[in-house]
């Protein structure tokens, strides 16, 4: 008798819904390092702010000083507290050593929203560098001071910035596993899958609308694909014996997943929706953890072809396979920087699991964190922050650090293991 | 998504799940069931034979079902592995070698090998490290007169430890393969 299995993991999917809810989960990021140069700002409270229970510029502040790139200058007992980019006089903020002012205020609208106009001086050249209007609901404040955030760091290093954007992670709570996604802050977790077997392996589509993810609720690894907003989920591979270690092409369309319906673990293409499975890597050893190129043109994976676990590059026009790391007899998880310039990996050094980061062109490699079991890296879609899975105490928790190894994080969730974090797509 | 809508495809899911109900033999998402609880089940074995019915590989009995038996070697169902290998040790080979032949002597019997990793090193890997664990055990099996189409292997890589402990002693408890038959 044929029995459509897809049929019951929808039904399963549906139950796991029902406990939605990240209470509990909320990650708390402190700054365990920072170093080299900050650059100095002073965020002015807006004028009518403290009206809302949302503290809008002390988002701001939060997020400018969790990326280590900022060093927030006392803002207080200035007189009169300018509001807008003509009322900042350039000498009582130089005199205080800020480089930069954000001033703004907060205006209520006759249809109950507010209107929040923000202007970033440069008080040393004396010029306005930036002028944004948000009409918005109180509600939406703290996207608001993301935005707010991301224009001040974009205009202050040249790099974009991060701030609105969401992370997802697995968290472990005694038997049970949820796959929560939050603010890139750490606020707002929403549980978007839980389930008392593992889950791991998140990965985001380019779009940043769907999860793909690992769970072994079948008592084998099967790939799902999870709406972020909807909840609705399908049934991406389950095939004979382990599927697993999704990873989306840019272009959204397909996946590369490691199956071994073919006997051994190997690379395969498949489309979003499950359709035209398709092998891609040849070898008869182990091939895994694929990792698209921003162009989509070629992949990096972990092989053990060499006799140990390696990263290599696979050309998917020519077929060609290039050897990427040869340092030690433990190199995995290669993640391709935003810029195509090199990727991140993790090595193993005596007994010690660390990330590390290559460039492509003068193949150099430098180990950036000194945990015992760092693993799982994730990097910000600027390129300027990795996220991965540590370990404090015996406790499972997610760090961040630079791609220049300075800045440093620490990020845990009251009561729980973190792992598995998946930093997602910026938004448009 | 709002709970009414929710509830309606729920009900939905479940009158599919309804028509499907008898299907299947072993449902697949049964949470429950996991490898580890298996080992209560010697407290369940059939009443012990007497004498002269043998409970040896291929030996099945009216009596007694050998897999459940304590005294068989088909009981015992973990293999276990160094580090970073997935080489079978030789200890191990009567234990496989036992299940190889009663999988050709049952040949509507199915089980699934399950291959585990200790905590050490990448998620993904070691999944796959698991999986080349239960593969050194299945081909062994088909060495022993077992089909293809009888075994699955499958990884739990570090996912589902025996032992949750950080030491080299909980490490060799969880490099480990666990036979499963179909219906367990």
């Amino acid at each position: 008798m044929i029995c459509p299995s897809r049929f019951i993991s929808f039904v399963f999917a549906l139950v796991s819904l029902l406990f939605a809810s990240g209470a509990g989960a909320q990650l708390t990021i402190e700054i365990i390092g920072g170093g080299g140069t900050t650059i100095p700002v002073a965020i002015v409270p807006f004028a009518g702010e403290a009206t809302y229970p949302y503290p809008l510029t002390e988002i701001v502040g939060a997020d400018l000083n969790r990326s280590g790139l900022f060093k927030l200058i006392d803002a207080s007992g200035v007189n009169p507290r300018p509001v807008r980019a003509e009322e900042v006089r350039a000498g009582d903020w130089t005199a205080r050593g800020a480089d930069a002012v954000v001033v703004g205020n907060a205006t209520p609208q006759s249809d109950g929203r507010v209107e929040i106009r923000f202007y970033l001086v440069d008080v040393v050249k004396q010029q306005q560098l930036a002028a944004f209007s948000y009409v918005v609901t109180p509600q939406q404040f703290r996207a608001t001071a993301h935005q707010i955030a991301d224009v001040i760091y974009e205009k202050l290093t040249g790099d974009r910035g991060v701030f609105s954007t969401r992370i997802a992670y697995i968290t472990k709570q005694g038997p049970r596993y949820q796959l929560l996604v939050a603010d890139a802050d750490g606020y707002n977790p929403q549980s978007i899958v839980s389930s008392n077997e593992p889950l791991l392996s998140p990965a985001w589509s380019p779009d940043g609308s769907r999860i793909a993810y690992v769970s072994l609720e079948n008592r084998k690894p099967v790939i799902y694909v999870q709406s972020v907003t909807t909840g609705a989920r399908t049934l991406l591979a389950n095939f004979r014996g382990s599927n697993s270690a999704p990873n989306w092409a840019p272009n959204g369309r397909e996946l590369a997943v490691t199956l071994t319906r073919d006997g051994g673990s190997h690379i395969y293409l498949i489309g979003a929706d499950g359709s035209g499975v398709q092998r891609i890597v040849n070898s008869s050893g182990i091939d895994t953890e694929a990792n698209f190129s921003p162009d989509g043109k070629s992949i990096l994976f972990t092989s053990d072809r060499g006799g140990s676990p390696q990263i290599y590059r696979y050309t998917l026009g020519t077929g060609n396979v290039e050897r990427m790391t040869f340092e030690g007899n433990y190199n995995v998880s290669p993640r391709h920087l935003p810029d195509g310039r090199g990727f991140i990996f993790v090595r193993r050094d005596g007994g010690r699991f660390n990330l590390a980061i290559e460039d492509f062109a003068s193949r150099q490699v430098q180990v950036l964190t000194q945990g015992e079991l760092d693993e799982s890296p994730s990097i910000a879609p600027n390129g300027k922050l990795i996220l991965y899975a540590s370990e404090n105490g015996g406790r499972g928790i997610l760090a961040a650090v630079s791609s220049d190894g300075r800045v440093k994080q620490r990020l845990t969730a009251a009561a729980s293991d973190v792992r598995e974090p998946a930093w997602g797509p910026l938004t448009k | 998504m709002s709970a009414i809508h929710l509830r309606s495809h729920l009900w939905a899911g479940l009158a599919v799940a309804a028509l499907l109900a008898g299907c299947q033999q072993n449902p697949p998402a049964e949470k429950s069931a996991t490898v580890e609880e298996r080992n209560v089940t010697a407290g369940q074995t059939t009443q012990p034979s007497t004498g002269t019915t043998s409970s040896g590989a291929t030996g099945t009995t009216a009596q007694g079902n050998p897999l459940r038996d304590p005294r068989s070697i088909l009981s015992k169902r973990s293999v276990f592995f160094d580090f970073d290998s997935y080489a079978v040790k030789d200890d191990f080979k009567p234990l496989i070698d036992a299940h190889g032949k009663y999988l050709q002597g049952n040949r509507t019997a199915k089980m699934t090998i399950q291959g585990n990793c200790d905590e050490r090193g990448s998620r993904e890997y070691n999944i796959a490290l698991g999986q080349r664990r239960a593969d050194a055990v299945k081909r062994m099996m088909m060495l022993d007169g077992a089909t293809d189409q009888q075994i699955e292997t499958v990884s739990f890589g570090k996912e589902k430890p025996r032992n949750s402990g950080h030491d080299e002693g909980a490490w060799a408890e969880n490099r480990r393969d666990d036979i499963v038959y179909a219906g367990e």
